[in-house]
């Protein structure tokens, strides 16, 4: 029953979201309040219905009630409750609902906190909000509605996919949409601020936040997903140019740029067409990964044949939504003339460079990620078939392109090369960039300030270059970026503080904005250490191990004194066990599993790590081998923890910028903001 | 009665050749350098029947026969360049990670420089149409005036 009222409730939302999106939309064309006013009540009702079905989705998956499709197909009686309850969006149309679900709540935010919006650009942002929702609601219910019921319930489910049974990528599916979503935040703005006609400071401190909060999340997002990849596929990867992650990376580039670009928007009146645009292409990459993650295009574009429907519906969202908002901006550009003027050397031209090589960095990994389709695509069958249209001639094969149907990849080792360079280049001149001052700065001077980073990173390359022996270039020249941003970081903070007594007082009292900026920037430059240092440095070994055998690697001593079985909830394991020692010591004891969940019929393997600051110790056991004995292998990763430590660092500097009091104050008062914003 | 379940369902576990992880000791060759060349070339090739994992990561039957191949041709002599070459006139070009240059991959390979460069002309573009505008500051300065005035007030 509580199934048929969410699917009612959803059925409901869908209408309020129409009603949301026309009404409000007309009235600020045409000035009528009354039609603008409906937008606030609507967008709180949307939430309040979308809310209503996801809870009743959730109760169906808590008591298990298997005459729903979904909970039949995704969850398991056994199953612990957290999952029971995680497993609500560990499948295709949970997580669609959750993705509404979030959208509303951001649709309705802005009603909770948008006071200080002008009438006519919040009915506008409401509207287009309305209008996003409106369409995925649609694509919710006509393609993958959760609610379907079964004929004839059975006595119990198929279970979840067990590696999605784990407490990090329980939440970070969560996260990540909270990001993706928060990114039709960024374009509503932009939409309706081409709407108005206008971009001003005060729309840049708007969007702002907005950006700020959906890249947070998706930074939160992406680092749980990677630190799951690392800890529970086995083998201690972290990051490997899969399209799904790639899917994720996107959008973060791309709203990392239209962070910084809104700063310039707010401070400085300059770059309000290209942040518009970034605005736009950011959701643009959100609707893309959805496209991707859920079409089945990137196994094969035979796979996207196989269920078109889901596929076709999402690339009709991504090309309206794309093409309505260029065409707008393509309309209505020319009306955003910037007022800000600037010497070539300023804080405003190292905000372009950065934003330059984020967007190129992104425009790399899409242009890897899609090429494979794009080449199979292309030298496919020499024919065409456009159904109803008819069937054309590959034009690729006219023009000797191609001459044979093709299948190619494109892997880590393509991304590691061509992505990589931008990176460094971005890390190589960050610090100067956060350093100069705005409208017109000495590059001398900002360089001169600068010395002290240079002389930590220099010392940290040679430090580190006599250490590990020359071996590669990788590790040094990673960890001294690293000292670079991070002591960069700290310069900037030093300087800010000003001269002379009571330094640490005003230190202290910086505006949050400037700690946040100084956080996230040094949490990149730990992030970064800790991708060199563990790639560079990850030592490992693989054998034959015996009862009470002790394995040597880079100074540690893994014993493994036995091996037993054990029951658990809804898996049976295998499971080591193994002592960890250095120096003759003993520090820990580890566990490795092998578990099989019967039900989903799926093994998986549960390394045991030693969490460290300067390494991990990271041990899986295989399987028995036929002259006794284990398969084991034993990794010792040096840094790792960097990795995810910078990711937090990063989210932390956006937590703390948004905690900034010009946020909370321009959230409170309506005022125009003067043209000339004083530069700091 | 429950330890009998358990023991079942440890048999299927041995009996399924799901599970095994990517690279096995029996796998491993003595001389150090060839195994650590063997490790590398692994890295850039694909596994044929799993979604983008290379054959170092995967556990696929598939996977290991490859492995196998790789250190069957580095044991017999071959370069790293020959190696990929007997993999790829085999398996074709879907089994390698880092596409060739050569056809249409060029535009995969040169769309990024390309963009950087379009992106910095444009930007460098951009950045001197704005400091033409600083020449006279929104004060109405322009630099030498600017440069009399501090010296006048640096007096």
């Amino acid at each position: 029953m509580l199934a048929e009222l969410g699917h009612f409730a959803l059925i409901l939302a869908f209408a309020v979201a129409a009603l949301q999106c026309v009404l409000p939309l007309i009235g600020a064309q045409t000035r009528r309040a009354g039609w603008m006013a409906v937008a606030e009540p609507a967008a709180n009702a949307q939430f309040l219905l979308t809310a209503f079905a996801f809870a009743a989705l959730m109760q169906a998956f808590v008591t298990s009630d298997f005459s729903l499709r979904l909970v039949t197909e995704n969850s398991h009686s056994l199953k612990p409750m957290l999952y029971k309850v995680t497993g609500v969006w560990g499948n295709h149309e949970g997580s669609m609902l959750l993705w509404c679900l979030i959208l509303a709540l951001f649709g309705a935010s802005v009603a909770w906190f948008g006071q200080g919006l002008p009438a006519t650009l919040k009915a506008r942002v409401l509207g287009v909000q309305g209008m996003i929702g409106a369409v995925f609601l649609a694509f919710l219910l006509f393609t993958s509605n959760p609610f379907l019921r079964l004929a004839v319930p059975p006595m119990d489910g198929r279970d979840l996919n067990p590696l999605l049974q784990d407490p990090g990528l329980a939440f970070h599916p969560p996260f990540l949409y909270l990001g993706y979503v928060g990114l039709s935040m960024s374009f509503s703005f932009a939409v309706a601020a081409l709407l108005e006609g206008r971009v001003d400071a005060a729309w840049g401190r708007w969007v702002r936040p907005w950006t700020l909060a959906a890249w947070m999340f998706l930074t939160v997002g992406i680092a749980l997903g990677s630190w799951w990849a690392y800890y529970e596929l086995g083998w201690g990867g972290f990051w490997f140019w899969d399209p799904v992650e790639n899917a994720s990376f996107m959008p973060w580039l791309i709203a990392a740029a239209l962070l910084h670009s809104a700063v310039v928007v707010e401070k400085r009146e300059s770059l309000k067409a290209w942040t518009v645009l970034l605005a736009i292409i950011a959701f643009g990459f959100s609707l893309t990964g959805a496209f991707i993650t859920r079409s089945g295009i990137i196994t094969s574009v035979h796979a996207f044949a196989n269920d078109p429907e889901r596929g076709v519906f999402l690339l009709a969202i991504l090309a309206f939504f794309m093409g309505g908002a260029l065409t707008l901006f393509a309309w209505r550009a020319e009306a955003m003339t910037s007022r800000g003027v600037f010497g070539l050397v300023s804080r405003e031209s190292g905000l372009v460079l950065n934003n330059i090589l984020l967007a190129v960095a992104a425009f790399v990994v899409f242009v890897g990620t899609i090429w494979p389709l794009v080449v199979e695509m292309a030298s496919d069958a020499g024919v065409w078939d456009l159904g109803a249209l008819g069937r054309v001639t590959n034009p690729f094969y006219a023009i000797g392109l191609f001459d044979a149907p093709k299948r190619i990849s494109v892997g880590a080792p393509f991304f590691d090369m061509a992505f990589t360079p931008f990176m460094v280049a971005l890390a190589v001149v960050l610090p100067f960039g956060a350093l100069l001052p705005w409208k017109r700065a000495k590059a001398g001077r900002v360089a001169r300030s600068l010395w002290p980073a240079a002389a930590c990173a220099l010392a940290v390359l040679a430090l580190v270059w006599a250490m590990q022996g020359g071996r590669s270039a990788l590790g040094p020249v990673g960890l001294a970026l690293g000292a670079w941003l991070v002591s960069g970081a700290a310069v900037e903070l030093w300087l800010r503080s000003g001269r002379g007594e009571a330094r640490l007082r005003r230190l202290r009292r910086l505006p949050r904005a400037d700690w946040g900026k100084a956080l996230a920037h040094a949490g990149l430059g730990v992030t970064i250490a800790g991708i060199a240092g563990l790639t560079a440095w990850q030592t490992e070994d693989i054998r034959v191990v015996r009862e009470g055998q002790t394995v040597a690697l880079s100074g540690w001593d893994i014993t493994l004194d036995g091996v037993e079985e054990v029951q658990g909830p809804n898996y049976i394991a295998t499971r080591g066990l193994v002592t960890l020692a250095r120096d003759g010591r003993e520090v820990t004891q580890l566990r490795p599993e092998k578990r099989i969940y019967p039900v989903a019929r799926m093994p998986t393997t549960e390394a045991a790590i030693r969490n460290g600051f300067l390494s991990d110790v990271y041990v899986v056991i295989g399987d028995p081998q036929d002259g006794g004995g284990w398969a084991m292998r034993s990794y010792v990763k040096p840094l790792a923890n960097w990795i995810w430590g910078g990711c937090i660092l990063m989210a932390l500097g956006g937590l703390v910028s948004l905690s900034d009091r010009r946020y909370r104050v321009a959230a409170g008062a309506a005022r125009t903001v003067p043209g000339g914003v004083p530069a700091e | 009665m429950r330890r009998g379940a358990i023991r079942a369902a440890l048999l299927a576990l041995a009996l399924w050749s799901g599970p095994a992880l990517a690279v096995q000791p029996d796998e491993v060759m003595d001389d150090p350098a060839l195994e650590a060349r063997a490790r590398e070339l692994s890295k850039e090739l694909r596994c044929l029947v799993c979604r983008n994992e290379s054959i170092d990561d995967s556990n696929a039957d598939l996977a290991r026969d490859l492995r196998l191949l790789v250190r069957e041709r580095l044991a017999a002599g071959d370069s790293d360049a020959e190696v990929i070459d007997f993999v790829t006139d085999r398996y074709g070009e879907y089994v390698l990670l880092k596409p060739t240059t050569g056809g249409a991959n060029l535009i995969l390979w040169v769309a990024g420089p390309a963009m950087l460069l379009a992106g910095l002309g444009v930007g460098a573009l951009y950045l001197r149409r704005r400091s033409r505008a600083a020449a006279v500051t929104e004060d109405g300065l322009s630099p030498e005036e600017e440069a009399r005035l501090r010296r006048l007030l640096e007096e």
